[in-house]
């Protein structure tokens, strides 16, 4: 752990200087490490990619320097994206900086723990199932999740590509908004993208907003603690002129494991390709490609990685496919209906981020525990809608976040909403 | 399985064929690699560096969709990829991106000369997926000590096509393959000249025993010959009461026989499910707006209708589009002439010398016609300077004018009028001849041309000879 790196936010520090002047001259920021950049080390927190260095630049990288940004690190995170906790990565875990006992959230950690320090004002994540959102939560700090599409994935090293998007996370709604309108610029190089860019200013107008409190999300598991401060965020938005309901999303029941197996089922894919011929440890050349390959994975790929591609390949197997992998498409679709219903009667949804704060290192070593506790952040993955995690108090010090969800393509208004209710507090 | 009399020999075919579009499937790298080094046409995307997407070549699809026209398949409203996951060493991802549940076209067929007259051969579906690199095995022949991956070849479109197990014979086999190549041929979407851009695995039975795959045919010619190969192991095997394992098999080219690949290959299970870095592809209205060009059957019937000329000419013409094309560039000079010398003469020299009709040049072929029209060379002549011409074309030497090769080699044929005076020598010396000719024995004029012949060293045209010495003899006859 480098002196000048206490939280081991960082896998890679470096200094890329901006290609161009833009809205982002004169500001550092740090690159999640699962976001190619070019000429520098790109490890997605394994092992097994461990000297890789991407020959091109991540379309949202390329966007960063042409708009005067300096990027100073790639920051750590749960390998390949997968926890949260940064635990699971190969290069320690990072640590929160509100208190280092506990974990920053993941997989997006280190760009949590470097923006909450203080180190760099602005930062790239990447949200899977939670992995922007969580880390916001635990660190206090904004996070958004952009609707599915918005964000080009060229370069954004693949966990769970049905899921993922490259997000903007730092201490303040306006530089999230500001760092998504330079992202989310047309991508046709990544084809489930739309040419919808985010060219906004945040306005922290919310009358006559409506916004939906959804029951399932402060259903069990959820701290009472962390319901309350909610609870009473919520407020400050309906004193602020907007209009606050009660709702239902019972396809909740089944997000998680829709969630889960969708997920691991991409992840078994994707993780193919490294198989040791061109990235990796160097292999024993005098075995059989077979035995070479299943050993590569074996010491390359951390534990937790291991069990997703197993229960993925299993999930997607002939026999279990049916099972499993479709019928978790089938709760998809739900959770996606679910959404549609809510939207057309509501402007966005609200809830905590997080059922609980920030955990201690080590506490969530059981996989189903660390699981369930993603269960408010999974449903904008599976329906592809854009979410925001903005700060909203605290529970014994350690910070809560408040989730915003809006509409597909309305991150506007969730931003503005997360605008409006920071304006108030602070 | 329908009902087939026992021994009935079943064939159905899995045929892969490169679309020639000018760049890969999913990226912008070019597909003209077969002359460059190892791994010079390559990108992140078909080097499947960890981030890089797919990003769908249009034009591919549109040639897809081509052929699923031209073969009479039935279209759904939409078309998806899917992910193949294997591992092995030429596969960059780890996984194939092809189609699997939702292809581009299913339920066609293609007419073919079947062994017993015209036959349809259904096909039960045809997709599109990505070429894998290529291995390339070094140092010590059977037992090569490593392997090296170029992946040149990587993401080059593949067409697949799979047929119905109708084919009855190595011989239909073939023609299927014949015609299909000649139907993509006239798509404009293959080129069957490049190497490797055919490669066909066969399901083959004898009705009663195990079905057999084989795999890794990589020729027009070697796909009856494989199929061949393989009814006679099996016949052989059951003349002698021994069992016909179901398994898969390699044909091995060189050596026109195929070999087990028991222990070599596992049983797969490829764990497709949707591609989710691409979307649906919205298919059926798209082929809707897709007009065909001419194919070979219409062709065929144009050239007996626009050029007078026999249907085995046709047929021969029209069996390849490139043949069928240099045939209308040079039918204006007399399409039956035409017709005789590109579909006898010219493609029996092709043949001869392994050479394509590709590689023979237009204008020189027309000059020489022209000679042939004018009668200015006789036929043999003509194939003397044709020959002259292909072998610089071989050679990839500039070919000579036809009348520059007439002048070299001196087979010009002396015209008419320089016949006259041995013609009248050979007249006063075979008198008897002239005497039994003129007493109606056409053998006679026979003789006499052959005698006139033997002095002008062969270079005349018999029938004109004829025609000199007729009015010679009849000028001289007693009564005029």
């Amino acid at each position: 752990m480098a002196t000048d790196d206490p939280l081991n936010a960082f896998i890679t520090r470096c200094h890329i200087p901006p290609s161009g002047e833009g809205r982002l001259s004169g500001l550092t920021i740090a690159v999640k490490d699962n976001i190619s950049t070019r000429g520098v080390q790109t490890t997605c927190g394994s092992q097994i990619l461990k000297g890789y260095v991407p020959p091109y630049d991540a379309f949202a990288v390329e966007r960063l320097k042409a708009e005067g940004a300096t990027i100073i690190g790639k920051t750590n995170m749960d390998e390949f994206g997968m926890g949260n906790t940064t635990e699971n990565s190969a290069y320690g875990p990072a640590l929160n900086p509100v208190d280092p006992t506990r974990v920053p959230g993941g997989s997006s950690g280190g760009s949590g723990a470097a923006v909450g320090a203080g180190m760099i004002p602005l930062a790239l994540g990447t949200d899977t199932g939670g992995s922007i959102r969580c880390p916001a939560a635990f660190c206090g700090i904004v996070g958004l999740k952009p609707t599915y599409g918005r964000v080009s994935r060229y370069g954004l090293i693949a966990y769970a590509n049905s899921l993922e998007q490259i997000g903007p996370m730092a201490r303040t709604v306006g530089e999230v908004s500001l760092l998504m309108s330079v992202i989310s610029a047309y991508d046709p190089r990544d084809s489930t993208a739309q040419s919808r860019p985010f060219d906004h200013t945040p306005s922290s107008d919310v009358g006559g907003c409506r916004i939906g409190v959804v029951e399932e999300f402060f259903g069990e598991g959820v701290d009472h603690r962390v319901a309350s401060t909610v609870f009473s965020a919520i407020e400050r938005l309906e004193e602020l002129g907007a209009e606050i309901v009660s709702c239902s999303m019972p396809s909740m029941r089944y997000a998680l494991a829709a969630y889960y197996t969708t997920c691991m089922s991409e992840a078994s894919s994707n993780l193919a390709r490294y198989d040791g011929i061109r990235y990796g440890l160097a292999s024993d050349d005098r075995k059989q490609w077979h035995h070479a390959f299943q050993e590569e994975r074996q010491q390359g790929f951390g534990k937790e990685v291991r069990r997703r591609i197993m229960l993925g390949t299993f999930a997607l197997s002939t026999g279990y496919y049916g099972k499993y992998y479709v019928k978790a498409q089938m709760a998809r679709a739900n959770v996606r209906a679910d959404f549609a219903r809510l939207f057309s009667d509501v402007d966005l949804l609200a809830g905590p981020t997080m059922p609980t704060t920030a955990f201690h290192l080590g506490e969530k070593s059981d996989p189903l525990s660390s699981y369930l506790a993603d269960i408010l952040t999974v449903p904008a993955n599976l329906a592809g809608v854009p979410a925001i995690s903005v700060p909203c108090g605290t529970v014994e010090r350690l910070p809560v976040g408040l989730q915003l969800m809006g509409r597909h393509f309305e991150d506007e208004r969730v931003v503005d909403a997360a605008f409006a209710f920071e304006r108030v507090v602070s | 399985m329908r009902d087939e009399p026992a021994g009935t020999v079943i064939i159905g075919l899995e045929i892969h064929t490169q679309l020639n579009t000018a760049s890969k499937l999913f990226c912008g790298c070019s597909t003209d690699y077969r002359t460059d080094g190892p791994n010079t046409h390559v990108c992140p995307i078909c080097m499947g560096l960890p981030g890089s997407l797919p990003r769908m070549n249009r034009r591919a699809v549109e040639f897809a969709l081509r052929v699923a026209k031209a073969l009479h398949c039935e279209v759904l409203e939409e078309a998806e990829f899917a992910r193949k996951n294997y591992f092995y060493p030429d596969l960059p991802k780890g996984f194939q991106i092809t189609m699997y549940d939702r292809p581009l076209g299913v339920q066609g067929y293609l007419d073919i000369e079947g062994d017993d007259g015209e036959k349809r051969i259904r096909i039960t579906r045809i997709h599109l997926e990505e070429d894998p690199g290529r291995l390339v095995h070094k140092g010590g022949g059977d037992r090569p000590k490593y392997s090296l991956v170029d992946y040149n070849r990587s993401g080059i479109p593949l067409l697949e096509i799979v047929t119905e197990p109708d084919l009855r014979s190595p011989r239909e086999a073939r023609r299927l393959i014949n015609t299909l190549r000649s139907t993509l041929e006239y798509l404009r979407v293959f080129d069957g000249d490049k190497e490797g851009s055919l490669r066909v695995d066969a399901n083959i039975s004898i009705t009663g025993y195990s079905r057999v795959e084989i795999k890794n045919i990589s020729s027009f010619k070697g796909v009856e010959k494989a199929l061949t190969f393989e009814i006679t192991r099996q016949r052989n095997l059951i003349r002698r009461g021994q069992t016909i394992e179901r398994e898969t098999r390699h044909f091995l080219e060189t050596r026109g026989i195929t070999t087990s690949a028991r222990g070599k290959e596992v049983e797969h299970d490829y764990r497709y499910f949707p591609e989710p870095d691409l979307r649906p592809l919205r298919v059926k209205d798209w082929v809707e707006d897709i007009d065909l060009p001419e194919l070979p059957a219409a062709r065929r019937e144009r050239f007996v209708a626009e050029y007078g000329i026999s249907i085995n000419h046709a047929r021969t013409l029209t069996g390849e589009f490139k043949l069928a094309d240099f045939y209308e560039q040079v039918a204006h000079i007399g399409p039956v002439l035409a017709a005789t010398w590109v579909a006898d003469i010219l493609l029996g020299e092709l043949n001869y010398r392994d050479m394509s009709i590709g590689s023979v040049p237009v204008p020189p072929f027309i000059d020489l016609l022209t000679l042939v029209m004018e009668r200015s060379i006789t036929d043999k002549g003509a194939v003397e300077v044709l020959r002259v011409m292909l072998d610089q074309a071989a050679h990839h030497e500039m070919v000579d004018s036809p009348s520059t090769i007439v002048g070299r080699l001196n087979l010009g044929r002396t015209s008419g009028d320089e016949f006259i005076p041995l013609a009248r020598e050979v007249i006063d010396s075979y008198q008897p001849a002239v005497e039994d000719y003129r007493r109606g024995k056409k053998g006679a004029l026979n003789f006499l041309i052959g005698q006139v012949m033997k002095k002008v060293g062969g270079k005349a045209d018999p029938r004109e000879l004829g025609k000199i010495i007729e009015s010679l003899i009849a000028e001289s006859s007693p009564g005029a």
